[in-house]
């Protein structure tokens, strides 16, 4: 039995330290091959990346990525493609908005009460394809990608001067949330970082929490797996579709917020778009695992920050945008190559020890060691 | 045993993570060498090479360091950024010590505000949007009006009585050239009717989607609709291009003589005219102030009156219509005609 854990342990090691080999080696073939050197490039992404200031900046842009990634990852663990983070986060955080901007109270209330629209209707823009797996059978790729273009046109619609938007020169944007309502800050040099890093890492324990550690995350898990097996073991699929879009589209809900509270103080047509894909990358690249995604969101914002830098050394803008598929998809590709290795090792280990028993004690006990391998 | 540690690694990971972002190190602000080093420009998504909006930009820069002999250097912009990239881009180039340094396109408005305040030595411009600082120089084109004539053009070459407006998201911005081409498609013959569509609701990728562009003008073809006027940044050679296969067809070109760029001469025949906005100009105008030590700042608008936008003619293809031109262009610039800047119903 310990054999096999330390089998395992070199496993769970092998995966990410292949994946980071084959993307170095890729990405240097590709900075090299558009003439320039790859050495450099790292040197310069390591340096600029780990000044101070840029430390701030990258917490502070990976804060949104991570959510983004908990909110896919919830969807994942179920083996449901929640692809349309995107339009529930952007849905959430201009209604959100709008209710910050009408409502004056106490920032102690008012933040709560932002927050709690925003995951509601988060929530609300992703049961709408829950509820129509669970009833229809519709597949929620499909309906979700819909549901971002619905949701495009709905904040195109009402984003307009005279409906829920005011004129900024070129912009629209929804009425500024009072001054209370903004969130806190930590202070550290030069610059303060945001605070919902606070709720982010927050965040990150309750899924760890709630998908490890409760019945409703083992039932998760379970339809995960396979349905069928959760639905005889008396697990309702349905059920349980609805309810993890719900919560996966609530987590959603919160991707805006770190924007609304911490920056923009508005919803505009500036509000950053994009980040629930820039999720379903996180998600795969995290594992689902709550760390992972954090690692994975921490090394975005990362390259972010780098890769303008890089701009500016004259490298194609293009480099990190390439680094970050290569990224992905060297993390797909070595974790499914480990596991069809480990599969592999483990059967031949299982086979051995079958042999061995038959050798043994004769065929009696063979049958036996065969059921329950 | 295992899980108990995991939760403890999550939380000494989380309590890793604040402490190095309590940041120590030098910040980037501090190892940096300040000398002029010339004109940093920052684009707009699409890029230098948009046959557009930030390549007639690039034109002024051009015309500077060929006239005035100084250094450039040009960023873009990527799609999906956030302030915070914005704000990056901004300060790389002022740190690094460009100057001016120049914001194209009015996303810049916000990031330009906060970071001229940080370096107040600096000039900033910002194009087509208002930003406030005492050293900023906000550069913004009366683009309704140029738009009035180019829907007056339309009106006049359309055959099949219905044109076409695409912008490519539908911001303050876009809509002002959208008022302005229906006005000018109203005022000249009210039979016409006008389809007016977006690429994007609100995704600054409309800009840089030459494909969403292509399919959208088709659709309009298809419809009988014979004079397109694009407003869509780098998306506008997809329609152009779309324009170009129906014979008979008028694509109307935008911000830069878009009949002249190189990289649409295959469908240059198509190109009735362009609404020129000259971003050209007010660039290299900014970058002379500054090297002479006069910086421009405050609002300076290039209206139709002074020529800041104007309908170009190459290719000849609306020199029969010249005469009506001239008498609405003349009568924006003496007031006759107010062109509103949005959109009615």
């Amino acid at each position: 039995m310990k054999k096999i854990d330390k089998n395992k342990l070199i496993l769970a090691v092998a995966a990410p330290l292949l994946a980071i080999v084959a993307a170095i080696v890729i990405t240097s073939a590709i900075i090299l091959s558009t003439g320039e050197d790859p050495i450099r490039a790292y040197t310069v992404m390591i340096e600029f990346g780990s000044k101070s200031d840029s430390q701030v900046w990258i917490v502070d842009k990976s804060v949104p990525y991570y959510l983004s990634a908990l909110a896919v990852a919830i969807g994942f663990r179920m083996n449901l493609f929640n692809i349309g983070v995107d339009g529930q986060y952007r849905v959430a955080a201009f209604f959100a908005a709008v209710v910050g901007g009408a409502l004056t109270l106490p920032g102690f209330l008012q933040i709560p009460v932002i927050i709690i629209v925003a995951m509601a209707v988060g929530a609300l823009w992703s049961g709408i394809a829950g509820v129509l797996k669970a009833t229809r059978g519709v597949s929620e790729v499909i309906t979700t990608i819909m549901l971002n273009f619905i949701a495009g046109s709905l904040i195109g619609y009402f984003l307009q001067e005279g409906r829920l938007a005011e004129k900024d020169g070129n912009l629209f944007h929804t009425p500024n949330i009072p001054d209370s309502s903004h969130f806190f800050t930590l202070p550290t040099n030069p610059e303060p970082i945001g605070g919902f890093v606070v709720i982010a890492a927050l965040a990150g324990v309750v899924y760890w929490f709630v998908i490890n550690r409760t019945r409703f995350g083992f039932d998760l898990r379970a339809v995960g797996h396979s349905e069928s097996a959760a639905e005889a073991s008396g697990v309702s699929v349905k059920r349980m579709v609805v309810t993890s879009m719900l919560l996966s589209g609530a987590a959603a809900g919160l991707v805006g917020m770190p924007t609304l509270l911490g920056s923009s103080y508005n919803y505009g047509t500036d509000f950053p778009v994009g980040i629930g894909f820039t999720g379903i990358a996180l998600a795969l690249l995290g594992r689902n695992h709550p760390l992972g995604m954090a690692l994975a969101a921490l090394l975005w914002g990362f390259l972010d920050r780098t890769g303008i830098q890089l701009e500016f050394e004259g490298y194609a803008q293009e480099i990190v945008e390439v680094m970050k598929g290569v990224i992905v998809l060297c993390v797909v590709i070595a974790y499914e190559l480990v596991r069809r290795y480990g599969l592999r090792l483990q059967q031949r280990k299982v086979g051995e020890e079958l042999a061995a028993l038959a050798r043994d004690k004769g065929n009696g006990t063979n049958d036996k060691a065969g059921v329950s391998a | 045993m295992r899980r108990v540690s995991k939760l403890a690694a999550a939380v000494s990971a989380t309590a890793a993570l604040a402490l190095t972002a309590t940041a120590c190190g030098e910040s980037s602000t501090e190892s940096s060498d300040k000398k002029d080093k010339g004109v940093g420009l920052a684009f707009d998504v699409g890029g230098r090479d948009d046959h557009s909006f930030n390549e007639s930009a690039a034109r002024g820069a051009d015309k500077a360091k060929k006239e005035l002999g100084v250094d450039v250097k040009m960023m873009t912009a990527a799609n999906n950024e956030t302030e915070q990239d914005r704000e990056q881009r901004l300060t790389s180039l002022a740190e690094a010590g460009y100057n001016p340094v120049v914001g194209v396109g009015f996303s810049y408005g916000k990031s330009i505000t906060k970071i001229a305040k940080e370096f107040p030595d600096t000039t900033f411009a910002v194009v087509d949007s208002v930003a406030k600082g005492k050293n900023i120089d906000s550069i913004v084109f009366s683009e309704h009006e140029g738009s009035y004539l180019a829907g007056v053009a339309a009106a006049l070459k359309t055959k099949s009585d219905k044109v076409g407006f695409i912008g490519g998201v539908n911001n303050a911005l876009i809509q002002k050239f959208e008022a302005g081409f229906a006005q000018g498609v109203k005022d000249t013959n009210p039979k016409i009717k006008l389809t007016s569509q977006y690429l994007y609701p609100n995704n600054d990728k409309g800009f840089n989607d030459p494909a969403a562009a292509k399919e959208k003008a088709k659709g309009m073809l298809d419809r009988g609709i014979d004079v397109v006027y694009t407003a869509a940044g780098q998306s506008g050679a997809g329609s152009i291009e779309a324009i170009s296969q129906k014979k008979g067809a008028w694509a109307i070109g935008v911000d830069s003589d878009q009949y002249k760029q190189p990289g649409l001469a295959k469908y240059k025949d198509a190109i009735l005219t362009s609404v020129v906005k000259n971003v050209d100009v007010a660039v290299f105008d900014l970058i002379k102030s500054v090297e002479d030590g006069k910086p421009l700042t405050g609002t300076n608008a290039y209206t139709l009156k002074e020529d800041g936008v104007s309908l170009s003619t190459s290719g000849g293809f609306i020199d029969d219509i010249m005469a009506e031109i001239e008498k609405a262009k003349k009568k924006i610039a003496d007031g006759q005609v107010k062109v509103s800047e949005t959109p009615k119903g």
